[in-house]
């Protein structure tokens, strides 16, 4: 075609970026890749190797090693004994290497962005324009915290191994976000890249030679889904990082259940996507297109769901349908190219299913008439439109350039709408009004909320999610934590096995579910007669102790209660038997409390006051009462520091604030400490009045709503805490006592689907079968581990520790400018 | 999409402009609509948000090669060549046409191989003075003659002088009109004073083609371009223009982001096509790359013609010239190997 016929036509013609490069790079590694373990290329021990191909076309890159259990023992010995140098290099020693890996990224920055293209099959533009320059930006942010580190977090020390796994959707931007932090905190290595995509991660480990790292601190081991398993389940590691689908998230959070691994899980999302009809529909439209079209739409926090306002449903489509039919799809090494290959086959049909399946559900499909490449994996642009939140096209996550659109009428539908999903990820709010946008945005579940933007990510700010999207954040100072902790946390001692006295064993669970009311049948000995006789002699009137649900005392559904015993072994008296009924009922209610986290912190902090005010009050008799089981000396301290706990964290609750984040956009990023939910807690035993109040408090300062099981050493403390509650203006279910059975109510609330934390301070047991039995809605699992925690030092059993697990960060994106 | 050689400048000059096409949908030349407080008071924009559109459309889509050539090419049939100074002349206006019938040099025309497009630039453009002398170093060239007019660049003369100075211009053959609003009218939101002034300008244009320029560059919120921009296409503008070149800044992407949408808006509306001229500020062949793809991505191929868009320019087509010659032999180019202008 001649220039004339161009100029006539004024198509855009071919714009390929050149691949020579790569190949030549591909070409002098032999097209073969081993593992890159303590510094050295190793082929697998197996000796097996699977390929890597481009899926624009379906051409073979390379062949790749698969990773054995083997070859992880090998990169985990490697990284454990690279981590006492790296750990000991002084700040900016550390900084230097960081700032070295971002330099030499942004040195190899093309080649990097085009193999990215070739083995993930997304537009150069994205890769080059997007994710490279993000992964130098994440390096040099992180080079910052290896600079002040000591400074920033006095207290804190590395995890030790880190073992990361990545997906194939950004793998050299998901490395990034996995190693920067980890480095930056003085933790070593081993990382598992995606098997559709590991190339760019070997030429990050080239990178780290040519920065001189020291061996061992990065090791990449490649392979699938085994080696990821290996990885997990390995017992030395400290620490775990996954970004992937909440399927797999759910298997490494059981895997790792009995070890003390430190974890992080960003996982799948079905984001919303609002549009309020006072919003600049035209920008609404170019959001769309990056978020849902945004690297073929295989992005976990994808705008996939559109709630459009019924006033603007028609225009908005019409809008989107128009700005869909200019979307240029194909070879991804195109420069003009905005939607490029589906990563694997496989990928592709689990598309093409769910669209399907949508379709047959009712949904009506609406694609551009676009020619698609004759080889190579590709999926056109599509809309969903007449899609119900019942439909799967709305509760699944697709993966793919594929939307699924809704209508709602008044800002509480679009965020009942919003946040009618297991996941929470991310949401987009549209509206040239502040008001409404921030409005929606508290409201909103979800990690990340972008008022009038899309997709904007930046290593100054934390990314990841609520619910079943996960728990962590990558970025900002949040995201350091997740490589760090107290550095009194590992010296901490095993708690001492306690006597779990008879009662645990008594009833069955059964038995403790029936609501039959009959006694256990088995005859009193006479000794029990007597201390029965002595219980009641204490109080001139009979002391009914009872569950404190809602605000209400409240009679165990079993009908049975527990006997109580004092350190001598006498009778002290009987508390409530609770069950897994009484566990619904108080999940309810704290469900219901749910002012409790919309009262300003101020109000809260004065609830809190009031608390220890009251405890004061009546703290000589609950002493007494207490002091049958603790001794006179412990139960003195603990009324006393109690009281003392309760202002520290009265003090907390309008102090322990976000932070306003400085990416570099014009906006302002809002990290917004935001109530977990309904927090279940299980109390320690070894100080039944303060281990409660040092776990509550924090959650109730934080607004969290809290179902507390006392210690089952001195369950009776319920009866105390309640008077204290209910004298205080503590909202009804903003706090509920049930006691009973650790192990069964633990399990109770492990398993149960709308409690959004456990803590579980007791055994090493416990603390396993919390974070074993929590995968159903993943809840974040927060526990001592078994470790004794000395609840009398303040600097141990309270404050920063406790108060980060009492929240989530939520990261509120506000461009401005007009 | 399809087209044919009348997409060239070659009918420009028949009298009827071809009208352009949204979506399938052709569509007629504007002859306004009453003033419609509620579309005006309704249209949003978010400035961050189309600052973002403006940064990655230029880096979602490029052309090169030949395909870049014929770009170029079409870039320069767009082109208003201009001059407004000061101390301009009959002697450097007709310098000025000549460059405007010849823009690129006959070598370069031959190894592009392009002679029968007959490359020339879609207008001179002019203070009144010089509207006879452009006409006649013109003659035949079917390039069509602009004047800025209505008390340009400030538009702050008394009404009835500015509507005398367009029927002056008009009588003395300008083809096109190109008038400057009040600005102060946005910032008051005084938008029936606009309509009627921009419609008082209209009447005084008869036939000819008025380009209203907004002076973006004062209104200094996209919002208030949004709104001018509505206002004007409501009142009979048949081009709507950012800037006047004096302006602090002139022709910025997102600015005509914002036009070519309300263009868009309008178009949907009312069924009738009004064209986008940018001025001021673009001077290199990149640059007319940049607005083309957006005209392009945003209204669709049939605005990318001469008798829907233009660029403002004057030192614009040095350096497409270069960039053409480049194509052309392989070598870089310098710029005193090309005739001035």
């Amino acid at each position: 075609m001649s220039i004339a016929e161009k100029f006539v036509s004024m198509e855009y013609g071919p714009a390929p970026e050149d691949a020579k490069e790569v190949s030549a790079w591909l070409d002098a590694h032999g097209r073969r890749f081993a593992h890159f373990i303590g510094g050295a290329w190793a082929a697998p021990t197996d000796g097996e190797y699977f390929e890597t191909v481009d899926p624009s076309n379906g051409e073979r890159l390379a062949a790749v090693a698969q990773g054995s259990a083997g070859d992880i023992d090998a990169a985990v010995k490697a990284a454990r004994a690279a981590a006492p140098k790296w750990q000991a290099l002084a700040p900016h020693a550390r900084a230097k290497y960081l700032y070295a890996l971002a330099r030499l990224v942004q040195k190899h920055s093309r080649r990097l962005a085009v193999l990215e293209t070739m083995d993930n099959g997304k537009p150069i533009r994205e890769s080059r324009d997007i994710d490279i320059p993000l992964v130098a930006r994440h390096f040099y942010y992180h080079a910052g915290w290896a600079q002040i580190l000591q400074a920033e977090f006095a207290e804190y020390v590395p995890c030790g191994v880190v073992g990361q796994i990545i997906p194939w959707n950004f793998p050299l931007l998901m490395l990034a976000w996995k190693i920067a932090p980890a480095l930056a905190t003085g933790n070593t290595v081993v990382l598992k890249p995606a098997e559709f995509t590991p190339l760019t991660a070997l030429a990050f480990a080239e990178i780290c030679v040519e920065a001189e790292l020291p061996t061992g601190v990065v090791n990449i081991v490649t392979g699938d889904g085994r080696t990821g398993e290996a990885l997990v389940k390995h017992p030395d590691v400290d620490k775990i990082a996954f970004t992937g689908s909440t399927e797999v998230g759910r298997a490494i959070r059981a895997a790792t259940a009995t070890s003390h691994k430190k974890l992080s899980l960003e996982l799948g999302g079905k984001s919303p996507f609002i549009v309020f009809e006072d919003a600049d529909l035209d920008s609404a439209v170019e959001g769309l297109v990056d978020g849902i079209w945004f690297n073929q739409g295989q992005v976990c926090c994808a705008g996939s769901r559109l709630l459009m306002q019924e006033s603007i449903a028609e225009a908005l489509i019409a809008k989107v349908q128009a700005r869909m039919s200019t979307l240029r799809i194909g070879p991804p090494l195109d420069k003009a190219i905005d939607i490029g290959a589906i990563v694997a086959g496989v990928q592709l049909e689990r598309i093409r299913k769910l669209v399907e399946q949508g379709v047959a559900e009712g949904a009506t499909c609406w694609q551009p008439k676009v020619s698609l490449p004759g080889r190579g994996f590709y999926y056109p642009p599509t809309l969903l439109s007449n899609v119900h939140p019942t439909s799967i096209v709305a509760q699944q996550e697709i993966f793919g350039p594929v939307l699924a659109a809704m209508t709602f009428r008044t800002p509480s539908e679009a965020v009942e709408l919003a946040n009618n999903t297991a996941y929470g990820l991310a949401a987009c709010v549209w509206s040239e009004s502040v008001n409404v946008a921030l409005q929606v945005a508290a409201q909103l579940k979800a990690g990340v909320v972008w008022v009038n933007c899309t997709n904007m990510f930046d290593a100054a700010c934390g990314f990841g999610g609520y619910r079943e999207s996960g728990y962590g954040r990558e970025g900002g100072r949040e995201g350091l934590r997740e490589y760090l902790e107290p550095a009194w946390v590992k010296k901490l001692s095993a708690l001492s096995s306690q006597p779990s006295g008879k009662t645990n064993a008594l009833l069955s669970a059964e038995a403790v579910d029936a609501t039959a009311n009959t006694t256990s049948g088995k005859e009193e000995s006479g000794d029990e007669m007597e201390s029965r006789r002595s219980a009641v002699d204490r109080d001139p009137i009979d002391r009914t102790v009872k569950l404190y649900i809602g605000g209400k005392q409240a009679r165990p559904d079993s009908g049975y209660s527990m006997e109580v015993r004092g350190a001598d072994g006498r009778l002290l008296g009987e508390a409530p038997l609770g069950n897994r009924k009484d566990i619904r009922n108080a999940v309810e209610a704290a469900r219901k409390a749910s002012g409790w986290g919309k009262a300003t912190a101020h109000n809260r902090a004065q609830v809190l006051y009031y608390c220890a005010e009251n405890l004061s009050q009546r703290g000589a008799e609950i002493a007494r009462r207490l002091a049958e089981v603790v001794g006179e000396k412990q139960a003195a301290a603990e009324v006393e520091m109690g009281i003392e706990r309760i202002f520290s964290y009265a003090a907390w609750a309008d102090k322990f604030d976000g932070a306003v984040h400085n990416p570099p956009f014009r906006n302002i990023a809002i990290a917004m400490n935001e109530a977990i939910g309904t927090v279940g807690v299980i109390c320690p035993r070894e100080a039944p009045l303060l281990g409660f109040i040092s776990l509550v408090m924090p959650a109730l300062a934080m607004g969290n709503t809290v179902i507390a099981v006392p210690s089952e050493a001195y369950p009776l403390i319920a009866g105390d805490l309640y008077q204290v509650f209910d004298t205080s203006d503590v909202p009804g279910g903003a706090v509920n006592i049930v006691t009973g059975y650790v192990a069964q109510l633990l399990k109770t609330l492990a398993e149960h689907d709308d409690v959004d934390a456990l803590w579980s301070f007791v055994d090493e047991e416990s603390a396993a079968a919390a974070k074993a039995m929590s995968v159903g809605n993943l809840k974040q699992v927060f526990t001592n581990e078994g470790r004794a925690i000395d609840w009398f030092d303040a600097k141990v059993g309270e404050g920063r520790w406790f108060l980060e697990h009492a929240v989530q960060v939520k990261n509120i994106w506000v461009p401005y400018g007009e | 999409m399809a087209t044919d050689s009348s997409l060239t400048l070659n009918s420009a000059h028949n009298g009827e402009m071809p009208t352009a096409i949204l979506a399938g949908r052709p569509l007629t030349r504007n002859t306004g609509i009453p003033l419609n407080l509620d579309w005006v008071r309704e249209v949003r924009v978010n400035t961050s948000a189309v600052e973002r559109r403006a940064q990655t459309q230029t880096a979602r889509r490029t052309v090169k090669k030949e395909w870049q050539a014929a770009w170029l090419l079409r870039a320069i049939t767009c082109m208003d060549l201009t001059t407004l100074s000061g101390d301009d002349t009959d002697e450097r206006v007709r310098r000025l046409c000549a460059k405007g019938r010849r823009p690129l040099q006959s070598e370069i025309v031959e190894r592009l191989g392009i002679g029968e497009l007959g490359i020339r630039v879609a207008a001179i453009c002019v203070y009144h003075t010089f509207v006879e002398t452009a006409l006649g170093a013109l003659e035949g060239s079917g390039i069509h003659v602009a004047a800025v007019s209505t008390g340009f660049p400030a538009g702050l003369s008394p009404l009835a002088e500015r509507v005398a100075e367009i029927r002056r211009s008009v009588e003395a053959g300008a083809h096109e009109i190109d008038v400057v609003i009040t600005r102060g009218h946005v910032f008051g939101g005084r938008w029936q004073a606009l309509y009627d002034e921009i419609a008082a300008f209209k009447q005084a244009c008869g036939p000819r083609h008025m380009k209203v320029i907004l002076g973006t560059g004062d209104l200094l919120t996209l919002r208030n371009v949004g709104r001018a921009s509505v206002v004007a296409m409501m009142a009979g503008a048949d081009f709507i223009k950012t800037s006047t070149g004096k302006e602090p800044t002139n022709a910025t992407l997102p600015v005509g982001l914002v036009m070519t949408r309300a263009i868009r808006e309008y178009a949907q509306e009312t069924g009738m096509a009004v064209g986008f001229k940018p001025a001021g500020g673009i001077r290199t062949a990149k640059q007319s790359l940049d607005w083309l793809g957006m005209i392009k991505e945003e209204l669709g191929e049939s605005w990318m013609r001469a008798e829907m868009f233009r660029f403002g320019a004057s030192g614009l087509l040095g350096d497409i010239e270069r960039q053409l010659e480049h194509f052309a032999t392989g070598r870089y180019s310098a710029g005193y190997r090309h005739p001035l202008a």
